[in-house]
C-alpha cells in the first residue's frame, strides 16, 4: 500500500522522498491536533475533578 | 520504512495474487495502527506535559505582569510574617478561564509555580493548570477554596500530592495578597463524593468558621477510579503591599521576573 503510494508520487526520486516526508508530517500534525485529543477521552488519566461530568 | 516491499522488480504477469496483496495491505494497516497507538501514548504521557508546562508558564508570567502594572513596588521587601494583617481581603469570583492567582508549594519543588484558573472544565484543567470549582469560596474567605488538578498528563500539576506532609505550607498569591495555608491531611474517596467541596468539607450541617483549601486530583496515579483530596487551613495572610512571605520571596521574584 505505502509502496504503491510512493511509486505513484510524481517527480524524480528526491521530490518523491520530499513529498512523502511532507505527507507524513501533515498526518502527524492532524493526529496531534484532532485524533489524539479525541482519543484521550477513552483513557483514564485526565479525570481529576469531583462529581465530574466527564466519565472515566 | 515506507518502501520496504518494493524490491519485487518487473512484476511477473501482473504481480502476486489478490490474496497475498490483501494480506500485505492488511499487514501494513495493522503496523500503522500499532504505530499510531504508540505515538498516542507518547503524546498523552509526555507531549501534553510539555505543552501545558509552556502554557502555564505563560499564564503565570501574564498574571505577574498584570500585577506589576499598577506600579506595585511590592516584590522587594519580604514582609515580617509575625505581623497580623487582620481579616483577609477576598476577591470576587472571576469569569470562567480567568486567572485567580498563583500557587506555590515548596514541597513540590523550589520552583513549583502554577496558575489557579476559574473553572474545572477540560479546557481549563488540560492547559491552564489548577481549576477553581465555581461556587466554592475564594482564597481567604471563610469556607472552602476548592481546586482540581491533573495527577498525570497535561502538566501533572498535582503529581506529588501524596508527598504533602502535615505542616507543609501552601502559598496562594492573588491580586490582593498572599494567603498562607497549612496542609493538614488527605483522604482518598470515590469520584462521586461532592461533599468534599462543602464549606466545611464532608460536614453538610456545620457552618464554617475557618478558611479551607481543598485540592482534588486523580488516584491512583495512572487511573481515575478514586480521587485524592488534600485539605489545608488558612494560617495567615498578608496584603500585596506587604510583599511576599520571606519563605517564598525568591520563588515569587523568579516567577514574576523570570520573563
Amino acid at each position: 500500500m505505502y509502496g504503491w503510494i510512493f511509486r505513484h508520487l510524481p517527480g524524480p526520486l528526491w521530490l518523491r522522498i520530499a513529498t512523502a516526508l511532507v505527507l507524513l508530517a501533515s498526518v502527524l500534525v492532524l493526529m496531534v491536533q484532532y485524533l489524539f485529543p479525541w482519543m484521550s477521552q477513552f483513557t483514564q488519566f485526565t479525570d481529576s475533578t469531583i462529581g465530574s461530568a466527564r466519565q472515566p | 520504512m515506507l518502501q520496504v516491499k518494493e524490491v519485487s522488480g518487473p512484476a511477473p504477469a501482473r504481480g502476486p495474487g489478490i490474496l497475498s496483496r490483501s494480506v500485505q495491505v492488511a499487514g501494513e494497516l495493522l503496523i500503522t495502527a500499532g504505530l499510531i497507538l504508540l505515538l498516542f501514548v507518547a503524546w498523552q504521557l509526555w507531549w501534553t506535559n510539555v505543552e501545558s508546562d509552556t502554557r502555564q508558564r505563560e499564564v503565570v508570567k501574564e498574571f505577574a505582569e498584570n500585577l506589576k502594572a499598577p506600579g506595585d513596588p511590592a516584590a522587594q521587601s519580604p514582609a515580617d510574617s509575625s505581623l497580623d494583617y487582620g481579616t483577609p481581603a477576598v476577591g470576587a469570583e472571576p469569569a470562567d478561564g480567568a486567572t485567580i492567582g498563583i500557587i506555590y508549594i515548596p514541597r513540590f519543588g523550589a520552583d513549583y509555580t502554577r496558575p489557579i484558573v476559574q473553572g474545572t472544565t477540560p479546557a481549563v484543567l488540560d492547559t491552564l493548570g489548577l481549576g477553581h470549582y465555581p461556587g466554592t469560596s475564594m482564597p481567604g474567605a471563610v469556607g472552602n477554596f476548592a481546586v482540581a488538578g491533573h495527577r498525570q498528563t497535561h502538566g501533572a500539576v498535582l503529581d506529588n500530592i501524596d508527598a504533602l506532609t502535615p505542616g507543609d505550607r501552601i502559598y496562594v498569591q492573588t491580586r490582593d495578597g498572599y494567603y498562607v495555608y497549612v496542609f493538614r491531611n488527605s483522604q482518598i474517596v470515590l469520584p462521586s463524593r461532592r461533599d468534599v467541596l462543602l464549606p466545611v468539607p464532608t460536614q453538610p450541617a456545620a457552618s464554617p468558621k475557618e478558611s479551607y483549601l481543598t485540592m482534588t486530583s486523580c488516584n491512583p496515579r495512572f487511573g481515575s477510579q478514586e480521587r485524592i483530596i488534600a485539605y489545608s487551613l488558612l494560617e495567615r495572610w498578608q496584603p500585596a503591599s506587604a510583599g511576599p512571605p520571606a519563605e517564598i520571596a525568591a520563588q515569587v521574584a523568579r516567577a514574576v521576573g523570570e520573563g
